[in-house]
């Protein structure tokens, strides 16, 4: 075996090593922060495997449920799959200050964690918009924007 | 009428493109020099048919023809006229269509440069560039086109998506990311050439090194320009979020930057020439996936995956280009001798190498990152992404050491450096690096990793300001000039060396305001009632009261508020939300005082007309603005080096700078 050769099997195979330990850590790490995209039903479904990762929980905000403390600090209320009363639901808690958007009824995903007492810890709270423009449905007018900016502050108050 | 013309339009520039592909790609496998006339003829005529076809839509959009199905879709009689213009890359077809219109510039205008080269491989890639044309105008021809007819004719459109239409800065960042992208053609096309040949001398790697650095200057000034719109229209309080749309832009950077430092291995030792080429391969293979996974909206849903028209077709264009390029490298790369070797374990040769490994590295992390949850979506069915703290914890170390060999590389000579070249270069630089970190930790800042790239970032302004000096001072020694004229003399006579340190000064900036906005960010949110305040760090702000307002497009309503700074300096901030007409939800616009070390910045999350009152975001970011300043550098720089070398300065470069002993000053052949 030539030096050259023997260098070049070194640089391969130390290029190989570290190709290896970079995939090991790079799968460890994806591995601890995957973040999961569930529905109240779906996460509820999962039983334990909910506990301890981070959830982004999308669903409708039910009716009736927003309720916030003295204080008007902490805000709860519970996310379900759909407006049925039926549906899954879950309590979500947060402290942040909802957007302007926030109301009964609406599309909302909470990222948080979940745990054994069933009560969904929320660190960020967003309206769910679609972010794909999707066209005005008829009936839509000009004037809508008035009734978005009246009505939810006072519900979600 | 006009989707009759913008698709015949569209037609022609496919034939041209096919035509002129074949005509290409045989006529250079068989050494047809006469095929290049042809060839030039197809790339005028692709190039009329897009610009056509673009000017076409532009007018379909400025006169409201609600008829074609583009304009139906993003066109409303409400947007003012900028916007209109704009609103040709605010959607799928329309962006795809511009797509279009650059490429057929590139092409035409690597044509153009050309011309007078040795045939054989311009043929080979003007062909190869056309097949990649051949691909987009099928696509706006067929699954994704913009020219459809819409009946019956509605009377107006929603308008283009509202975000888009918010700040100015949307105006120039998406068409910089496309020339960035899309100018990656033109190196796969040259390096295709290459591969096909099975050869690469030196004047075609010149080619091939000039026509990276364009798309990589615009890809980088994309880049920055799109971190800045998010910052200063998203309003969520940062710049960089790791979002799949946002690492599709950062990955073909990041080996086009990879391929511009081995470049200069290939060069000068004349090695490492596969790993150069498949690097070209690499950056157009990743700007296709970026297209696709911004493009084709799978990052949406599954279910936008199957319907998407364009996904599929993206994506056997995607497995086409894998294969050729595979194949290439495969069957021809062997035939590309290295002529050279690399230099010593201390060499810059060495340096680069490492910083290429780097670069793959974390290529390699982001796009397994970002690819992951499709590729786990696709097989298990269940929707994940992967958080920020992912990317995070693999990019931070990997940039922290690309850093460190920045300040490395250009003070190690090529070949072999000495010890006692190594104590000479690395003393004061070095000095310097940790007298400013614990400058910093005198002055109460703390984290290891925010005072390393701190004082890293100093070791290499210090390494490359030397760099730069040093052939500036031996020319104002030896040739007797004034300091103006030698640093003009020594920056024109060595384009790409200035060029890629004054780009590298904005890296150590981009570095520097990373590291600082991450890691003393401050954030509060707060509720007030009119004359009520809250305070964050320095700062004090008080509600002044509501504002309404109405223009043509879309209404709005601001909190205006009263900040104070820390030595009692007012300013009026008025975070708004928008409320365009034909969209449901509002979308804020932040409001940021600006000082050079830090940013107040302020969001209007959430307000009752009737209280009145109003809810806030608030945060200060320090040095953030920085990243933003970086930008000049980058243009600067990029120009300087790809600027054109006139035939003159090649024919006096024999009287290059005299610098005393190679070994001393590294940098001054570079």
């Amino acid at each position: 075996m030539t030096s050259v050769t023997r260098n070049r099997l070194i640089a391969v195979g130390a290029l190989l090593v570290a190709g290896a330990a970079l995939t090991f850590v790079a799968f460890g790490n994806i591995g601890k922060n995957l973040v999961f995209y569930w529905t109240p039903g779906e996460m509820l479904a999962q039983g334990s495997k909910a506990y301890g990762p981070t959830i982004r929980l999308g669903g409708i905000v039910q009716p009736g449920s927003l309720k916030w403390d003295a204080a008007h600090t902490h805000l709860s209320f519970r996310v379900a799959d759909s407006d049925k009363p039926a549906a899954p639901s879950v309590l979500v808690k947060s402290m942040e200050t909802p957007p302007q958007m926030f109301r009964e009824r609406i599309g909302v995903v909470v990222e948080g964690n979940f745990d054994r007492s069933q009560t969904f810890t929320s660190s960020r709270l967003m309206v769910n918009h679609s972010n794909e423009y999707r066209p005005p449905k008829p009936g839509d007018g000009p004037d809508k924007w008035k009734t978005t900016v009246s009505a939810p502050t006072a519900e979600a108050r | 009428m006009i989707s009759t013309v913008g698709t015949a339009l569209v037609l022609g520039g496919l034939l041209a493109a096919a035509f002129g592909a074949v005509v290409g790609i045989e006529g250079g496998l068989r050494h047809r020099p006469g095929a290049l006339r042809i060839v030039l003829g197809a790339v005028t005529a692709f190039l009329v048919c897009m610009l056509g076809a673009n000017l076409t839509m532009v007018y379909a959009l400025v006169t409201h023809d609600f008829s074609v199905h583009y304009v139906a879709q993003v066109g409303s009689r409400a947007t003012p006229l900028v916007y209109t213009v704009v609103s040709l890359w605010s959607a799928l077809e329309g962006s795809i269509l511009f797509w279009g219109a650059i490429l057929s510039v590139y092409v035409f205008a690597f044509a153009r440069a050309h011309r007078d080269h040795p045939p054989t491989n311009p043929l080979l890639a003007l062909g190869t560039m056309l097949a990649v044309g051949v691909f987009f105008s099928f696509l706006i021809a067929g699954p994704a086109n913009p020219f459809g007819r819409v009946t019956p004719v509605p009377p107006d459109g929603p308008g283009p998506n509202p975000l888009l239409q918010n700040h100015v800065l949307m105006v120039i960042h998406p068409p910089m990311l496309y020339l960035g992208y899309v100018g990656m053609v033109v190196p796969f096309g040259i390096a295709v050439a290459a591969l096909l040949r099975g050869q690469l001398g030196d004047a075609w790697m010149a080619v091939l090194r000039r026509w990276t650095l364009i798309p990589w200057m615009f890809l980088s000034v994309g880049i920055v320009l799109g971190s800045w719109w998010a910052y200063a229209v998203l309003g969520w309080g940062g710049y960089w979020a790791w979002d799949p749309v946002e690492n599709a832009s950062f990955l073909p950077w990041l080996t086009a930057t990879a391929f511009l430092h081995s470049a200069m291995v290939q060069e000068r030792r004349h090695t490492l020439k596969l790993w150069t080429l498949s690097l070209s391969l690499g950056s157009f293979l990743l700007t296709i996936l970026g297209t696709f996974m911004t493009r084709s909206g799978v990052f949406n849903s599954v279910h936008s995956f199957t319907q998407s028209e364009i996904g599929p077709t993206f994506l056997v264009f995607l497995g086409i280009v894998l294969v050729v390029s595979i194949v290439l490298i495969a069957v021809r790369g062997p035939l590309l001798v290295p002529e050279g070797s690399l230099g010593s374990i201390a060499s810059r040769e060495t340096a680069i190498l490492l910083n290429n490994l780097l670069f793959a590295a974390l290529t390699f992390t982001v796009l397994l990152g970002t690819v992951f949850p499709l590729v786990r979506e696709a097989f298990s069915g269940v929707r994940i992404s992967v958080g920020a703290p992912y990317f995070n914890r693999m990019a931070v170390p990997l940039g922290v050491a690309i850093l460190f060999l920045m300040g490395v590389g250009p003070s190690l000579p090529w070949g072999r450096a000495s010890p006692d070249t190594l104590r000479r270069q690395f003393v004061i630089p070095a000095a310097a690096g940790v007298a400013v970190a614990l400058i910093c930790l005198l002055a109460g800042l703390r984290g290891g990793l925010t005072l390393l790239t701190f004082g890293l970032g100093a070791f290499v302004a210090v390494v490359t300001f030397r760099e730069m000096a040093l052939p500036v001072r031996v020319r104002m020694r030896e040739q007797q000039e004034p300091l103006a004229r030698a640093v003009w003399r020594t920056a024109t006579r060595a384009r790409r060396r200035f060029g890629g340190y004054v780009v590298h000064l904005g890296v150590v900036l981009v570095f520097v305001a990373i590291a600082a906005s991450q890691s003393y960010v401050v954030h509060t949110t707060a509720t007030l009632t009119p004359g009520k305040k809250f305070q964050l760090g320095p700062y004090t702000a008080q509600l002044v009261g509501l504002r309404n307002g109405v223009d043509p497009h879309r209404r709005w309503i601001a909190a205006e508020v009263d900040v104070t700074d820390g030595a009692g300096r007012h300013r009026l901030l008025a975070p708004r939300m928008n409320f365009y007409e034909r969209s449901t939800d509002p979308i804020g616009s932040p409001a940021i005082r600006s000082a050079a070390f830090e940013d107040f910045y302020l969001t209007l999350l959430a307000f009752d007309v009737n209280t009145p009152s109003a809810s806030f975001n608030a945060w200060i970011f320090p040095m953030v603005s920085w990243i933003w300043w970086s930008l000049p550098l980058f243009v600067l720089g990029g120009l300087f080096a790809a600027w054109p070398e006139r035939r003159r300065a090649r024919a006096d470069s024999t009287d290059r700078v005299p610098v005393p002993g190679d070994a001393r000053s590294p940098g001054a052949a570079a």
